[in-house]
Parts: C-alpha cells; sequence; structure tokens
C-alpha cells in the first residue's frame, strides 16, 4: 500500500511536483498519466527514496520513505525510466548482484530463475546485458524489480521501446502481478493505463487533474446525453427537425459522409435520453439513421480534455 | 556493503581499467627498483619508496575515475540509492575494491624487498614501515579520488580534479613556503592583532554582504564568505602560524617519515583520518544530490 500526502518538489523556483495526494490500496494497479514533464518520473523517484520531497510525505506499506528509508525501501521494487543496468555484467551476474544488493533471504536459485521465466529472459541468462537488444534490457529492468518479491512495484514507463508483442506481453506480465502487489505504473501512453490498471491518477504541470477509476472519469465527462448521428436526407430539413425537438439543447453539423448524409453532434438536456424520440422524428419526416452512438470520451479525449482545459467539475486543480 | 564490493572488484577485471593500473603500476615501480636499489648496490629502499608516492599520485585517479561519475552518468545509481543500503556502506564498499586494487599493486614492493635479500639482509622493520606508509597514504588518495569522482558525471573531468586534488596536498609545504602569510600586516602595519583581525574581519563580511545582494541572494555566498573569514581572520590574527598548518597537512611531510624508517603514530593517524573525512565528505555530496 501507498499513501501520498501533500507531496511537493521545488527546483528553485520551478515546482516539478505541487501539493499532490493520492492512494494506492494492496492488489491495486495505479495508473499514472501525464504528457512528458509532468511530474511522472519525479513523483516516482521521490517514493523510491532516490530524491526527497520538498514537502509532504510518502508512505510505503505505513512507513515513511525519509523516516526510516532503509526499511521502506525493502519493500519496493523500483524500475526506472531508463532500466539501471551494468553493462559490463551478465544477466546472471547482475541478477546476483541484486540478489545480494537487497539482501534477499528467499532461497537464491529457485527465486531467480522463477523471475527470470516470469520475464522470460532464461535463454539469455548467460549473455552479456551490453549485448542484448532494448526489449531484453527492459526486462531485466523488471526482473531486478522483482528480486527480492517485494510488496510495491514501481514502474515507471515500463513498456516503452518495446514491440507490440512484447508490449502486450508485459502488460499481461503486470496485470498479472498486480493481483498480489501493489503497483503504480507510469505512462504517457493511454490505451496502455486503460488496459492495464484498476485506477487512474492524470497529472499535468506537477498537479493532479483527476484522481479516480477509468470508468468513473468517462461518466464525469461524458453522458448519453450527447449523441452522434449519421443521418440521411436533406440538411436544412434535418436541422428543422433537430431545432424543434424541446429537449436539444444544441446541434452541431459534422462530416459529411455521401450525398445527403451527414454527421450530427446532438446534445441533449442533461439527463435526458432522446434516442427513441429521435428515431421517431426521423421516421416520421423520412430521414434513415444510418449510425447512432453516444459520444462516450475515450481516455484520449478525456487526457486532452483535462490537461488542456482545467478540472473536471473544476474539482481538484 | 559485500554486494557492492564483489561488484566493483569485478569491474576493474572486466574494463581495462585494472589490468591498466596494475601493469602501469608494476612497471613503473620496476624501473623505480632498478634504478634507485639495484644499481646503487643497496639494500636500502627509500628511494623507491618516495618515487612510489608521486607515481601513485598519477595512478590513484585513474582507478577511481569511474566510481561514482560513471553510476551517475548510466543512471545505475538509480539501482544503488535505491535498494536497501545506506550511503555510507556503498561508498564504502567502492571504497574496499579500489583500495584491493591498489593493494595488489603495492604489493609487489614486497617481492622487490625478496629480491633484494637474495643478495644481502635488508633491513625487514624499515622496508615493513615503508609498506604500511604507501598502504596509508595510498588509502588517504583513493578516498580523495571518490571523492573527486562524486562530485561530476564525467570520468575525464573526474581523474583532472583528483589529479589536480592531490598535487595539491603533496605540495601543501611548498605553497606554504611561498605564500606570503604576513600581507595583511604589511598593509597595516601599525596596528596590533585584535584591532587587525576586527579590520579584515568587517571589511570581509562587507564584501559579502555586497556580492550576496548583487547576486540574488544566492545561498553558497555566505558560506564562501565564512570560510574567507576564518582564512583570513587566520591570516590577520598570526600570520605565521600559516605556513605551519599546511605543513603539518601535507601528504609529503606525513609521508616522508615513513621511508626514512619512522613509524610515527600521528602520521598514520594522519592517513586513515584523512581517508575518512574524504570519505564522510563523499556521502555527504551523495546525500545532497537528493535534496537538490
Amino acid at each position: 500500500m501507498i499513501e501520498v500526502q501533500h507531496l511537493s518538489k521545488h527546483y528553485g523556483d520551478k515546482k516539478a511536483v505541487d501539493d499532490i495526494s493520492f492512494t494506492a490500496e494492496d492488489g491495486e494497479i495505479l495508473g499514472f498519466l501525464g504528457p512528458n514533464g509532468a511530474g511522472k518520473s519525479t513523483t516516482m523517484n521521490i517514493l523510491t527514496g532516490y530524491i526527497s520531497s520538498t514537502s509532504g510525505k510518502a508512505l510505503i506499506d505505513g512507513t515513511d520513505i525519509l523516516e526510516d528509508p532503509i526499511k521502506a525501501k525493502s519493500k519496493i521494487g523500483y524500475l526506472p525510466e531508463l532500466p539501471p543496468l551494468y553493462m559490463d555484467m551478465t544477466v546472471k551476474e547482475y541478477l546476483n548482484f541484486i540478489y545480494d544488493l537487497k539482501k534477499c533471504k528467499l532461497p537464491r536459485t529457485t527465486h531467480l530463475k522463477d523471475i527470470c521465466s516470469l520475464v522470460k529472459i532464461d535463454h539469455v541468462y548467460k549473455r552479456l546485458i551490453k549485448n542484448l537488444s532494448k526489449g531484453y534490457r527492459q526486462r531485466v529492468g523488471l526482473a531486478q524489480a522483482l528480486v527480492g518479491n517485494p510488496n510495491v512495484l514501481i514502474l515507471d514507463e515500463p513498456t516503452v521501446g518495446l514491440d507490440p508483442k512484447q508490449i502486450i506481453e508485459i502488460r499481461t506480465l503486470i496485470k498479472k502481478l498486480g493481483k498480489n502487489h501493489t503497483v503504480i505504473l507510469s505512462s504517457h501512453i493511454l490505451s496502455e493505463v486503460q488496459a492495464v490498471c484498476d485506477k487512474i491518477v492524470v497529472i499535468n504541470e506537477g498537479r493532479i487533474v483527476a484522481d479516480d477509476t477509468e470508468d468513473n472519469l468517462s461518466r464525469k465527462l461524458s453522458a448519453d446525453h450527447r449523441l452522434t448521428v449519421r443521418i440521411e436526407g436533406d440538411q436544412k430539413k434535418v436541422l428543422k427537425m433537430l431545432e424543434k425537438a424541446d429537449r436539444i439543447v444544441k446541434t452541431d453539423i459534422g462530416a459529411k459522409h455521401g450525398e445527403d448524409i451527414w454527421e450530427y453532434r446532438i446534445e441533449a438536456r442533461e439527463g435526458s435520453d432522446i434516442r427513441k424520440e429521435l428515431f421517431i422524428a426521423c421516421a416520421e419526416n423520412g430521414f434513415y439513421i444510418l449510425e447512432m452512438k453516444s459520444s462516450e470520451l475515450t481516455l484520449e479525449d478525456i487526457f486532452l480534455r483535462l490537461t488542456m482545459g482545467g478540472s473536471i467539475d473544476g474539482g481538484e486543480a | 556493503m559485500g554486494a557492492i564490493f564483489r561488484r566493483e572488484t569485478l569491474s576493474y577485471f572486466t574494463s581495462p581499467i585494472g589490468y591498466i593500473y596494475l601493469a602501469a603500476f608494476y612497471a613503473f615501480s620496476a624501473f623505480s627498483f632498478t634504478s634507485n636499489s639495484l644499481q646503487y648496490g643497496t639494500t636500502k629502499m627509500d628511494g623507491m619508496f618516495q618515487q612510489l608516492m608521486i607515481i601513485l599520485i598519477v595512478l590513484i585517479p585513474i582507478l577511481t575515475m569511474r566510481t561514482l561519475s560513471e553510476e551517475k552518468k548510466n543512471k545505475t545509481d538509480q539501482c544503488l540509492l535505491t535498494a536497501p543500503v545506506g550511503l555510507g556502506s556503498i561508498v564504502v564498499g567502492k571504497f574496499l575494491a579500489a583500495f584491493l586494487i591498489f593493494l595488489l599493486g603495492v604489493a609487489i614492493t614486497l617481492v622487490y624487498a625478496v629480491v633484494i635479500s637474495a643478495f644481502a639482509a635488508p633491513d625487514w622493520s624499515v622496508i615493513l614501515g615503508n609498506f604500511v606508509g604507501l598502504v596509508l597514504v595510498g588509502a588517504a588518495f583513493v578516498a580523495v579520488g571518490i571523492f573527486c569522482s562524486s562530485l561530476t558525471e564525467n570520468q575525464v573531468v573526474s581523474a583532472v580534479i583528483s589529479f589536480i586534488a592531490l598535487i595539491a596536498l603533496y605540495m601543501l609545504t611548498t605553497i606554504g613556503d611561498v605564500i606570503p602569510a604576513d600581507f595583511i600586516e604589511k598593509l597595516m602595519p601599525d596596528l596590533g592583532a585584535v584591532p587587525r583581525t576586527v579590520i579584515t574581519e568587517a571589511v570581509v563580511i562587507l564584501v559579502t554582504a555586497v556580492i550576496f545582494f548583487v547576486t540574488g541572494k544566492k545561498a553558497a555566498v555566505p558560506v564562501i564568505g565564512f570560510i574567507a573569514m576564518l582564512v583570513l581572520g587566520l591570516f590577520a590574527a598570526k600570520g605565521e602560524l600559516v605556513p605551519v598548518i599546511l605543513d603539518k597537512l601535507s601528504f609529503w611531510e606525513r609521508y616522508v617519515g615513513f621511508t626514512y624508517g619512522l613509524f610515527d603514530l600521528s602520521n598514520a593517524l594522519f592517513f586513515i583520518s584523512a581517508a575518512a573525512v574524504f570519505l564522510f565528505l563523499t556521502v555527504r555530496v551523495l546525500e545532497k544530490r537528493r535534496w537538490a
């Protein structure tokens, strides 16, 4: 379990991290989402004790990282942005070094073997890290974080630079690990966070702009009252029909998709479902609905909306 | 600490550095031994041991230049600093590894002593004293080198800084002889020691304050100002003490006694404390970096 309370980090006048708080429960995968330079890596470096915060607290399983760093650090497995690998060592030497460094008590051979088969690096076990490809280096980095079976895993952009097949493998692995570890994972790739995480914290310019589950985030930002409809029929007549409907607040014309086929973005009064009404109206007027969908926002939309236009409901930020 | 020591020692031999250091040390010490002892037909080895200190000034920076700078550059320090080990054990582990390689080099002098004993019986206690002296001065040098390596991310810069620092420590006596210890006295010839000191300190405080406000209240300025107060205050109050102090701090003065066969405990303790001080400073540098 990780608790972050009012954490700030200032570099001179620049606020890299500005008063952020969040919690990650046991067995939860928390996605840390933000554009480049938002303060993701800084926050993770503070959580792992690599740098110190200017103010605020970070508790790892109830232990303050500043008050008892050695105890707190022994509970963390950390994969930094750039895996901290010694190029002049073989994978075997490196993992054994990490094993000693972390003063691991688990049976050495079986533990390292388990980790290697988990991240699939068995067949490069005796090779020099210098000669491994980026994808394998990333996996060795992940293996390094797993040594000692720590409760908390902090992974800074774990899939960066991997090919699509490897990305899926690593994601599956993280999901598996999330069942019995607390995982914090940072990314600027939204689909990744969407695919893996139980909970999402969106951060921008050092501040948290949203902190919720993905479903809740979408619900907050969009609802059934926003529809995108593709209708075949004379544009002016369709617009006149839409204007007449009293529950519709706003209509925008979107792209043209063919002769007399247009896309309309319709916003109804909040909380009202106008789909049936729209269907009947079109049928009566002799227009054809070719497509209708509620404009639920994807994480991409949420993300852009949050980072460009302030916060949801003017909330935290 | 054990893990870091083992990794570091191995890395000296997976990279060429360990081999280069040992080869260079063996070669130069062999030249020195041949010319100072064998060709003179003497069993005395002090000439060689004096020369070895100069050789170490050049070679130790090569040995220590990557210890911490490379970690920082390759970001592998993230792995060490986020592992459940203290900064102290990281630094000491690295120190011990470099010290071990240094010892492997210095051990060759014992072979030379054995070579000499084939010709005539050497004075073993003197040679042993020489050896202990060299080991102690080497420990202090390695600590200085590791400290310099913690200051930068660049190996070459690290080597150059430690090279300069070691030469300065070696030359402290010479610097003390040349430095004009009484220059403040000469500026204010009619005043006694107390008013002279007060005036000097006032001037330093004034200058520091001006610089402090002009540079936009940089925190480093008062620190430097404080050091300047101590140094110039010493010059003003008791200028004649400066060469004496520098002489006491000189690595050469402390070492040369060993080569004459004098084992002075205070000199031994001096080198051990110098090593400890620089290792402590290294820990402080690493600690400070986390707060930067």
